[in-house]
């Protein structure tokens, strides 16, 4: 165990202890304990930056079940540390701000900090585990933390909706990861990321391929909210606002951009992976921007701006694995700029999405609503949040001089570039990606300003809060200042993360790519002269701008006024539709008849009989070896199938039961036939008994004997056991001829010789019952014993004053 | 004999299934009678039905019907008269208690 083993399972510790100083420490926000830890891991972190930096990794191991090849490793390299220190960052920024936000008072902040860490080490685990199986136990765990603090408000229905959406499809997608993770151990032999990478040109020729990528992929896609399995982010948004500001905004929801990221160098280079990849992204960021437009939520707004800038970090990544394909060269920089905006856009929105869903969270807290139609005016009551939301929705809307100017910039040149590719069908549908790139970033100026002006500009109208409003308590306003300045200073000064976070993530990206002892070019400037990039940017705010002013022409339209996504349609009918199918089919065959039961199983055995007579053309008759029939036996013979087969057209229960106890004597006879004195003797008392019981008891049902039955022929009946009857004769004709054409030998010679010499008996059958396997007799003697103790208790024990008996 | 024996074997099993599928609890356990009786002759069948002496040693023959099958059967014979005289019992206390043998009208109830 190293400290990056403890690293991540502090959390978990630190949770374990959480209720007690919960329940002990009642006069201290419980907040302030959980704190410590975040930021002392991010400190912890922050010592690894010169390692990865220069190019350096971690990897230990420990092993947890070796004989399968599931080990606890950890790994470290820019990819997983740039995660680490967002998770351990925003972490704290989170945990700070929820001290303010939840009150000790009325909220059970034990159940949220348990939760809080669970998620946090959980996601520190997905990160930097190294070993699949691992990544994917740590990948459910952030999904069952995140439905627990979904519906950390249990008692509202909303909350549990919510929380029941996002774990249905997180969960479908974290199964499907986990068939594409076998599968890739399937094709490598190892659950080690890195040694699976080492093999990666074995893989894209297997035929494995392609099922294990899309598998993977919906992982991905499920966790990263990727059309169509966005609709559970939104709904998410019943959580407390730390919880949407840190698990679906900055960290849970990037687990799947990490996913593929980490595994580009495993499935990358090739046309499917980039078409799905940067296909889904970039309708998923149309699809979220045009959506956003027209939620009336504040906290909708930025949930659906999540889902499109997420899907803007997965269409880079995709395009960015092109640059896999020309494998090493001077041609291919061009395109690894689409990784590098990956990455830095990554950061980017980690910083401005954090602090504008804490000042959403201010808003909230202090006036009582999240909807834009009753809010406005805000700006000169609430300076310091209104400062802060500038900063953030500015950033969010591409302006400069913020960061998320540079990495929309960066975003266009990347998608400008891939139109320039002439692989993968890129010549024909190349242009697609600038111009749905372009008509995104369109939209999503448009909700930026929505939301900005909705909320702080206009009049401000006393009457529509159900409180006092003004500025939050500066303990609240501290994490948004920080991401706010970090908005900021990374604008002004990009190159800050450029060789210490940057590079190193895009080196484990796209490994491979480089000459050794160099390093990808990664300069971000915050000018670079006039080019396309900056045109299609001035266009994007003339027509945002020209948009918003003409809002209300357009607001009354059908679709602006649609504001639950249409999937949602999908998903809630299909879930109902299953529970309506289901229960049908149930009905359907659980009749509650016995018969009808019976009837199942005894089809299907014959069904299952027969075929394997047919499929196998089983069926032989041996004339050859069978005993003659003497004369006497085709009349006992006749006269046994007779009476059994008069049994169903008997009427009457008596005499029913006299003809079923003729046929037991009759096989009493037989048994007489074939030499067999023992048998005949048992068989004739327990047919005598069973008849009499069976006479004694229903003789002393008096209603019973009046009764006259009179049987329905049922034809389906009919058939089924005809089939039962000729299954069997023609099973055990074929059996009997199989063991005399396979030339086996009974054991019997061995009770022959020696019944008399071992056991000193010479009534074989009996010797063999006492002597040779005597234990058969013990426990059939027990057999009659249970069955008798039963037999007294069902009629002496009687349970009075209960209904069912 | 074999052949013979078998029809009978599936005659037995024909009347015993189709008893078992009617509505009656009576016949219900009177086609479990008939199915034990079908599976003791098909062992005994099974084993072959070649003439030779009753498996006594003092009958000195030269040649003994197979003792095996035989002490298989007398095992078998005893439990499933355990088994149907307890089924018996049930079909007698569940008609006191419910005052019908109908399976039809013994169903659960719908929440069960």
């Amino acid at each position: 165990m190293t400290s990056l083993h403890w690293a991540i399972l502090a959390p978990f510790l630190l949770a374990i202890l959480i209720p007690f100083f919960y329940k002990y420490v009642r006069q201290i926000h419980t907040g302030w304990f959980v704190l410590v830890l975040p930021l002392s891991l991010f400190v912890f972190f922050l010592q690894f930056l010169p390692i990865t930096s220069n190019g350096g990794v971690i990897h230990e191991t420990v092993p947890w079940v070796p004989s399968l090849g599931i080990n606890f490793t950890v790994y470290l390299d820019g990819l997983s540390l740039l995660f680490a220190l967002l998770i351990s960052g925003i972490g704290s920024l989170v945990v700070l701000y929820s001290i303010y936000y939840l009150s000790k008072k009325t909220e059970s902040l034990n159940n949220f900090y348990v939760y809080l860490l669970m998620f946090m080490g959980a996601m520190f685990g997905v990160v930097i585990s190294d070993n699949l199986i691992v990544l994917y136990v740590f990948w459910e765990l952030t999904s069952l933390a995140s439905s627990l603090l979904i519906s950390y408000w249990f008692h509202r229905e909303k909350s549990t909706y919510g929380a029941q959406k996002s774990m249905l499809i997180t969960v479908f997608g974290g199964f499907s990861m986990l068939g594409g993770f076998s599968l890739l151990y399937v094709m490598t032999g190892t659950f080690s990321i890195r040694e699976i990478i080492e093999v990666a040109d074995v893989i894209v020729t297997s035929p494995l391929f392609l099922p294990a990528m899309i598998l993977v992929l919906l992982g991905a896609f499920t966790k990263s909210a990727q059309f169509p399995f966005h609709i559970w982010l939104p709904d998410a948004m019943e959580a407390p606002t730390p919880v949407s500001a840190y698990l679906h905004s900055a960290t849970m929801v990037k687990a799947g951009i990490y996913l593929v990221a980490r595994l580009t160098p495993v499935f990358g280079g090739v046309a499917e992976w980039f078409w799905l990849v940067a296909g889904f992204g970039i309708v998923t960021l149309c699809w979220g921007s045009i959506s956003a437009v027209r939620q009336k939520d504040l906290k909708s707004i930025l949930a659906f701006s999540t889902i499109s800038q997420l899907g803007l970090i997965m269409c880079l990544l995709g395009l960015g694995s092109a640059s896999l394909y020309y494998g090493y060269g001077t041609d291919t920089t061009m395109y690894t700029t689409a990784t590098l905006a990956a990455i830095f856009h990554l950061i980017n929105h980690a910083t401005f999405k954090g602090s504008l869903f804490m000042t959403v969270g201010i808003i909230d807290h202090e006036t009582g609503t999240r909807d834009i139609r009753k809010l406005g005016g805000l700006m000169s009551i609430m300076p310091i949040t209104f400062t802060i939301s500038l900063i953030g929705v500015a950033s969010m809307a591409g302006l400069p001089p913020f960061n998320g100017f540079l990495s929309k910039e960066m975003f266009f040149t990347g998608v400008l570039n891939a139109a320039t590719l002439d692989i993968f069908n890129m010549e024909t549908w190349g242009l697609l990606f600038p111009v749905l790139a372009w008509i995104a970033s369109v939209f999503t100026f448009l909700y930026c300003m929505i939301m900005f002006f909705q909320t702080f500009t206009g009049e401000f109208k006393e009457e529509n809060y159900d409180r006092h409003v003004h500025e939050a308590p500066i303990g609240m306003l501290i994490s948004p200042i920080i991401l706010g300045s970090l908005v900021i200073i990374f604008g002004f000064f990009p190159n800050l993360l450029s060789y210490t976070l940057i590079e190193p993530a895009m080196a484990a990206i796209l490994p491979g790519l480089l000459a050794p002892n160099e390093t990808f070019y990664v300069n971000i400037y915050m000018w670079h002269g006039f080019n396309t990039e900056l045109f299609m940017t001035i266009g994007v705010i003339v027509v945002g701008t020209l948009f918003f002013l003409s809002m209300k022409k357009w607001a009354k339209t059908a679709i602006y006024l649609r504001e639950r996504d249409p999937l949602n349609y999908v998903y809630d009918h299909s879930l109902v539709w299953l529970v309506k199918g289901s229960t049908k089919v149930t009905h359907i065959q659980m009749t509650g008849l016995l018969r009808d039961y019976f009837a199942y199983m005894i089809t299907f055995l014959v069904l299952m009989v027969g075929y394997t007579l047919y499929r196998y053309n089983a069926f032989t008759i041996d004339t050859v070896n069978v005993a003659e029939i003497s004369p006497y036996m085709w009349i006992l013979t006749f006269v046994f199938i007779a009476a059994t087969l008069s049994i169903p057209f008997i009427n009457h229960r008596i005499t029913a039961i006299i003809v079923v106890g003729i046929i037991g004597f009759l096989l009493a006879l037989f048994f007489v036939v074939f030499r067999a004195p023992d048998l005949a003797l048992t068989q004739l008392l327990i047919e005598t008994v069973m008849v009499v019981l069976l006479l004694l008891a229903f003789y002393h049902l008096p209603e019973l004997r009046k009764e006259k039955f009179t049987p329905r022929f049922k034809m389906t009946n009919a058939v089924i056991s005809v089939a039962v009857g000729v299954v069997v004769t023609l099973t055990a004709l074929s059996a009997y001829a199989l063991s005399h054409t396979n030339n086996m030998n009974p054991i019997s010679d061995f009770f022959v010789e020696n019944s008399y010499d071992l056991a000193g008996g010479k009534n074989m059958v009996n010797v063999i019952l006492v002597d040779f396997r005597g234990l058969d007799t013990l426990l059939e003697v027990l057999v009659l014993g249970i069955a008798a103790l039963g037999v007294v208790t069902l009629i002496k024990l009687r349970m009075t004053g209960r209904e069912d008996v | 004999m074999e052949i013979l024996m078998s029809i009978t074997v599936g005659v037995l099993f024909m009347v015993g299934t189709y008893l078992i599928l009617t509505k009656s609890l009576l016949r219900l356990v009177l086609g479990l009678m008939l199915l034990s009786h079908g599976a003791h002759l098909l062992l005994l069948t099974m084993a072959g039905l070649k003439q030779g002496s009753p498996p006594l040693l003092g009958e000195e023959a030269a040649y003994y019907a197979d003792p095996l099958p035989q002490a298989l059967i007398l095992t078998a014979i005893v439990i499933s008269f355990g088994v149907t005289a307890f089924l018996l019992v049930i079909a007698y206390r569940t008609y006191k208690e419910h005052k019908t043998d109908d399976l039809d009208k013994l169903r659960g109830s719908a929440d069960e």
